[in-house]
């Protein structure tokens, strides 16, 4: 005998425990089971008037849903798409769910009153069937099963059992290469964006016109897009797009760092738009502070200070991007970001 | 024949009298010309140095505590010289300024001053250096395109005063203000002067008619309520999920409870 059993059979010995199949120990319940209250006799059981009152209420509530189904109807002819503004179908919009509504609330809370005040409501306990069968049952299925491995040489023929062990191991194979189109594999395109082809000029969303360095004011904020962008056609324009787009700010060459500096052109910094968290646009900027929010998840950068973030979940500062400007006065992008933009992904190397 | 050209030589004694004759008249006319046309542009400038000397005294009583005596700033409010008239208006007429307490940002208050006190203190401000302008009341009456408005709102401004126009928090405290109720000239006079945390939006940036296209489309939206019935403000799923959570789930509480009480 183990030390286990050994309590066990200490355990047995008491009178205060008793044992359910297998080994759980089941405390007595020291508080009385209270059995069915008592049964209530309702009014509408006691008066006739009663009685009648709640028949009239069910009628009523089935009354009021086709009323509410009529109304509905009657709403969705009453007020018309006028054919010009969306908002005209307003009161359409409102009445018509409320009558849709009516109709079947009607129905339902009716039906719960008529069985709660009308129907019999006797209390009535059943006990549940013990989950363990007869020894019988269990016989004769443990028989079965036997049975069935002798006929059909389950155990015998091992050639088969291993073929189909195969065959339902591989059988789901299919279902998981089918996840391959949840692709294309995005490949090398999310480590570069359109400013990788060097020397375009920055662009004012959405009519891509490009933009000098005067028409930027300090305290001024431009959204950008690489010149070029717009003429590119679905879906590519919003995939360049997603990643390319800029926001633009002059602010005092003093307040930014001697890096944004040289990045940037006399105050005017440049810098991807596309959150480093989950690749929300981060356009919100305030003009004294220099924080730039993203609307999504409140991640905070700090414009004087290289765009590090000093609040919310962003892992990484937003990558600058290098602007110059050419002969004519237009900023023009040198080349790509340093390093990729938007949130982080498996392939990412920086 | 020398002698004959003698008598209308430059050396005549005539000549002399006649080039002093033709100087005099011409500088005469002249001088008449312009102070002609100086004692036009007279009055004008009259009423405007008067404009400016009233705006000076109302800046005095009113904003140098704060702005300074010249409007040069001070350690409680910033330098006002090159703001310009439209930035005046849009702060003072829409009761931002004066302002009353220091806090994350000018709140909207009742409005303090006549209009005519306000375009005092613009003119004066003005006065100091060359700022942005208020727009004029025919520039205004302009419809724009408010398609295109509505899709350069979303580009350049639904990121802080949402996508109708229904305002939004930014951070420690500052918000961008609902647009709802905001007068086209305030604005437009908004996005030259890019007030407190806004930034500028000049001419350079949004064209004067993007600036049109962009009011129409926010006159649009007030003129056309939601589709869908009641907006809760139109500040999208915070709003949306609140009378969801402690309405309507309230509500299916209390149906579930009634589902489960006996009937008397």
């Amino acid at each position: 005998m183990t030390e286990n059993s050994k309590d066990l059979a200490k355990i047995e010995s008491t009178e205060e425990h008793e044992y359910a199949s297998g080994l759980a120990v089941v405390s007595p319940d020291k508080i009385a089971d209270p059995g069915i209250e008592p049964h209530r006799i309702r009014m509408t059981e006691k008066s006739v008037k009663h009685e009648k009152a709640a028949a009239r209420q069910v009628s009523a509530l089935f009354s009021l849903s086709i009323l509410g189904s009529a109304f509905a109807v009657w709403a969705y002819f009453a007020f018309p798409f006028d054919g010009e503004t969306a908002g005209s179908l307003r009161y359409n919009t409102i009445f018509l769910g409320l009558g849709i509504t009516l109709g079947l609330f009607g129905i339902g809370i009716g039906a719960v009153h008529w069985a709660k005040t009308l129907m019999p409501d006797a209390e009535v306990s059943e006990e549940r069937h013990l989950a363990r069968g007869s020894e019988e049952v269990r016989a004769a299925a443990v028989e079965i099963i036997r049975l069935a491995d002798q006929e059909s040489g389950f155990s015998r023929r091992k050639l088969i059992r291993r073929t189909l062990y195969g065959a339902l191991a591989l059988f789901p194979i299919p279902a998981i290469v089918m996840f391959s189109d949840l692709g294309p594999d995005p490949k090398d395109s999310l480590n570069h964006t359109m400013w990788a082809k060097g020397g375009l000029r920055l662009a004012r969303d959405p009519d891509g016109t490009a933009i000098k360095a005067a028409d930027v004011q300090i305290g001024s904020v431009f959204h950008v897009i690489p010149e070029g962008l717009v003429d590119l056609e679905a879906p590519d324009l919003l995939n360049e797009k997603a990643k390319a787009a800029v926001l633009l700010v002059r602010v005092e060459p003093s307040v930014i760092t001697e890096k944004q500096r040289e990045w940037g052109y006399e105050g005017i910094v440049a810098y991807s738009k596309i959150c480093t968290h989950v690749g929300c646009p981060v356009a919100l900027y305030e003009q004294h502070t220099h924080h730039l929010l993203c609307p999504c998840h409140q991640s905070t950068f700090d414009l004087a200070n290289d765009c590090a973030v000093i609040f919310g979940p962003a892992s990484r500062a937003l990558p600058q991007l290098k602007i110059e400007v050419d002969a004519e006065g237009y900023l023009v992008a040198p080349g790509d970001f340093a390093e990729p933009v938007g949130p982080g992904f498996w392939e990412r190397k920086v | 024949m020398a002698n004959k050209n003698k008598k209308f030589s430059r050396r005549s004694p005539f000549a002399a009298a006649l080039v002093l004759i033709a100087g005099l008249v011409v500088s005469g006319g002249t001088y008449v010309a312009a102070s002609a046309a100086v004692s036009n542009a007279t009055p004008k400038t009259e009423v405007d140095q008067e404009l400016i000397e009233t705006g000076k005294k109302l800046f005095l009583a009113n904003c140098a505590s704060c702005h300074g005596k010249n409007a040069e700033g001070a350690q409680s409010g910033p330098s006002l010289i090159g703001v310009g008239s439209a930035s005046v208006d849009f702060q003072v007429a829409t009761g931002r300024m004066p302002g009353q307490a220091s806090g994350p940002q000018m709140e909207v208050k009742p409005v303090q001053f006549k209009q005519e006190d306000i375009d005092a203190l613009a003119a004066y401000v003005a006065s100091l250096a060359p700022g942005p302008e208020s727009p004029t009341d025919e520039y205004l009456a302009i419809k724009g395109d408010a398609a295109k408005g509505g899709e350069l709102f979303r580009i350049n401004c639904a990121m802080c005063h949402n996508a109708v126009g229904a305002g939004g928090a930014l951070t420690e405290g500052k918000y961008a203000p609902p647009l709802k109720d905001t007068e086209a000239r305030h604005v437009y006079q908004a996005m030259v002067t890019g007030p407190q945390n806004m930034p500028v939006f000049s001419n350079s940036n949004l064209s004067v008619e993007a600036k049109t296209d962009i009011i129409t489309y926010l006159q649009y939206v007030q003129e056309n309520p939601s589709v869908g019935g009641e907006e809760l403000a139109n500040l999208g799923p915070v709003a949306e999920g609140l009378v969801v959570w402690f309405g309507v789930l309230g509500l299916i509480v209390l149906i579930t409870i009634w589902l489960g009480a006996k009937s008397n």
